[in-house]
């Protein structure tokens, strides 16, 4: 099914609108003399555009008319960017006792919060099986630093900070940067030929220096680390920890028990697997659980339970310290809050539908796209544009012709260690019609590959703009209002 | 993207299984990435290099190189002190994608120990490890 044009208004910038002199308010008389202001002080305002209230409004609204978003159709980039945000989280967090308490209430008159918080705490606890929760971090790879934090901390506290960190060549940028933050030197860990991680290879590079290793279960691959439990075993041996990146913990909630498998610190993105906005649409947050044996360097403050009232408690001397200001980003927790109770018991439906809807793709599609590991995948299948090359077709071409095909691009060129790399993460809350209809828009842009490759190279021509100048744009920016 | 026969690369040169490229000049050894690289990274939009009087060991990381699909590593081959940069790349890293042997080259560099230059890469090793 080709996607269609529509009504597409062009759009001026802000500037090359409106007339001088025009404004969105009136502001009252002056009543009062004027009082000269030193002239030092004094010098041209900023250049802002001269528009009324419905001038503004229009420019927006217009704009968001040429977005592509997860309301507006199938984006294959799943909750490894953003899955589908339920309306009733947007609700719960509106409601006005909610969105209007200040952060400096006293915890007396902010029981209700406090309670929220604890609560959600226990229940991402719940959910890992690891026992304590901070909900302070403001992104996954905040909760990230947070983690090398309490890794530091930990090993500090044994007399030994180590200097190194095992990192799989799967991983995203952000655990080496994040370890790199922290003053650890990242080491890599090839995959093996399966895509996964062989624990001989960790036996060999994990020694009394390295301070543990960061995992991320799924891996980028969309493949489960089976072998994590004796690799966690292989680094304890060592006196080292084990970090979980919860990225990708859209496949496994209430599936996997993360203490279980040997996890000892794991973050987890409100902001993916527990449907809040983040982006454009508002900031994330990236809450970290531990072991009962790391709690103490959790950051402060914490919310404590004494007796009926909740606390917030800044006496923890081994605290790794604030990870943010007050409460975290307070209204993302409300909206994960309220995610986790509407959903209840069917929580662990999520993962296995998203499992579920990923391998369907996989196998719909293997044969007439390369599949570089063929194994059951989780919440996500990579491909690569291996037989698409035969036609100098390229992964690039084929994204943009999803475009035409009415579909967003899924993830491309990522993860890094397949050439050409197609990642689909389809998510648990898309129907069978629509998985179908984009399952026939890849069949349908494989054959024009081998028919027609100009159609591919020439793509989009529906969209609001064809090819952009993705160069152009990177080494010469323009940047307007 | 080139097939393997596509490639051009040179006879002169020694390379690296990291697929940078390297001749001598003088003292100094001259490094950049080849033609492989470049046609599999796209369109180069941002080179950082070291500082000339920077010390690394082999396989040291000197330098990253950022194109519109991906950032990479640059390793140096040699053990060496950096001696000079190519300062054109800073405002045209195109030049790494239309002109990697020359125009495109990345640092000049002081090796430790000049007879490791002869434990790298000739064009035919390369291109055996190459096809794999």
């Amino acid at each position: 099914m080709m996607g269609t044009t529509g009504l597409i208004f062009n759009e001026p910038l802000l500037w090359e609108m409106g007339a001088k002199g025009r404004t969105a308010i009136s502001i009252p008389e002056q009543q009062v003399p004027s009082c000269p202001v030193d002239e030092n002080l004094a010098g041209d305002g900023p250049d802002f555009p001269d528009l009324c209230e419905p001038d503004v409004v229009r420019h927006y609204t217009r704009l968001s008319h040429w977005n592509f978003s997860v309301d507006s159709g199938m984006y294959p980039l799943g909750s490894c960017t953003m899955k589908y945000n339920p309306r009733t989280n947007e609700r719960q967090s509106s409601l006005p006792g909610i969105a209007g308490a200040h952060p400096l209430l006293p915890d007396g008159l902010n029981q209700g919060s406090l309670k929220m918080m604890y609560e959600l705490e226990r229940l991402l606890a719940e959910i890992t099986g690891l026992e304590a929760v901070t909900l302070q971090p403001a992104a996954g790879a905040h909760g990230e630093l947070t983690g090398m934090l309490i890794f530091h901390a930990y090993h500090s506290a044994k007399g030994n900070p180590r200097t190194k960190i095992l990192i799989p060549d799967t991983a995203h940028g952000t655990n080496p940067a994040s370890a790199t933050l922290c003053g650890y030197a990242s080491i890599s860990v090839p995959s093996d030929e399966n895509g996964i991680i062989d624990p001989e290879t960790v036996r060999e590079l994990m020694d009394e220096e390295t301070a543990g290793i960061m995992v991320t279960n799924p891996n980028t691959l969309g493949l489960f680390e089976n072998n994590i439990k004796q690799i966690a075993s292989i680094v304890h041996a060592k006196g080292g920890l084990v970090y979980a990146d919860g990225a990708n913990m859209n496949a496994v909630i209430d599936v996997v028990n993360m203490k279980s498998i040997g996890v000892d610190v794991l973050h987890l993105n409100l902001h993916k697997t527990f449907s809040t906005p983040h982006g454009g649409g508002g900031p994330g947050a990236g809450p970290v659980c531990v072991t009962k044996d790391l709690e103490r360097f959790l950051p402060v403050p914490r919310v404590i339970k004494d007796g009926n009232r909740y606390v917030l408690e800044e006496n923890f001397p081994d605290s790794v310290g604030k990870m943010h200001a007050f409460h975290g980003n307070f209204g993302i927790l409300v909206r994960a809050y309220s995610y986790i109770l509407s959903m209840g018991s069917d929580l662990k439906k999520v993962s296995q539908y998203a499992v579920l809807n990923a391998n369907y793709i996989k196998e719909r599609l293997k044969d007439v796209y390369h599949l570089p590991y063929d194994s059951d995948c989780m919440h996500e299948c990579v491909f690569t544009d291996k037989h698409l090359q035969t036609h100098k077709v390229s992964t690039l071409d084929l994204a943009k012709r999803l475009i035409d095909h009415g579909f967003h691009p899924p993830t491309v060129y990522f993860p890094l260690v397949v050439s050409g790399a197609i990642m689909i993460e389809p998510t648990e809350t898309e129907s069978k019609e629509t998985i179908d209809q984009f399952i026939e828009a890849m069949r349908t842009i494989a054959r024009e590959a081998a028919e027609n490759p100009e159609i591919l190279h020439q793509a989009p021509k529906n969209a609001k703009v064809r090819r952009l100048d993705e160069t152009g744009a990177a080494r010469k920016p323009r940047l307007a209002g | 993207m080139k097939e393997i026969h596509e490639l051009n690369l040179p006879e002169n040169l020694h390379y690296t299984k990291d697929h940078e490229w390297a001749r001598k000049q003088g003292d100094l050894i001259v490094v950049g990435i080849n033609d492989y690289a470049q046609d599999q990274l796209g369109d180069i939009v941002f080179v950082e290099l070291p500082e000339p009087g920077e010390k690394f060991s082999e396989g040291d990381e000197f330098g990253t190189v950022e194109s519109v699909k991906a950032v990479s590593e640059l390793f140096l081959p040699i053990a060496g002190e950096v001696a000079d940069i190519n300062e054109d790349l800073a405002d045209t890293p195109e030049l790494v994608n239309s002109n990697p042997y020359d125009e495109g080259w990345m640092i000049k560099f002081k090796p430790d120990n000049p007879a490791d230059f002869d434990k790298l890469l000739d064009r035919d090793a390369y291109l055996t490890m190459l096809k794999g």
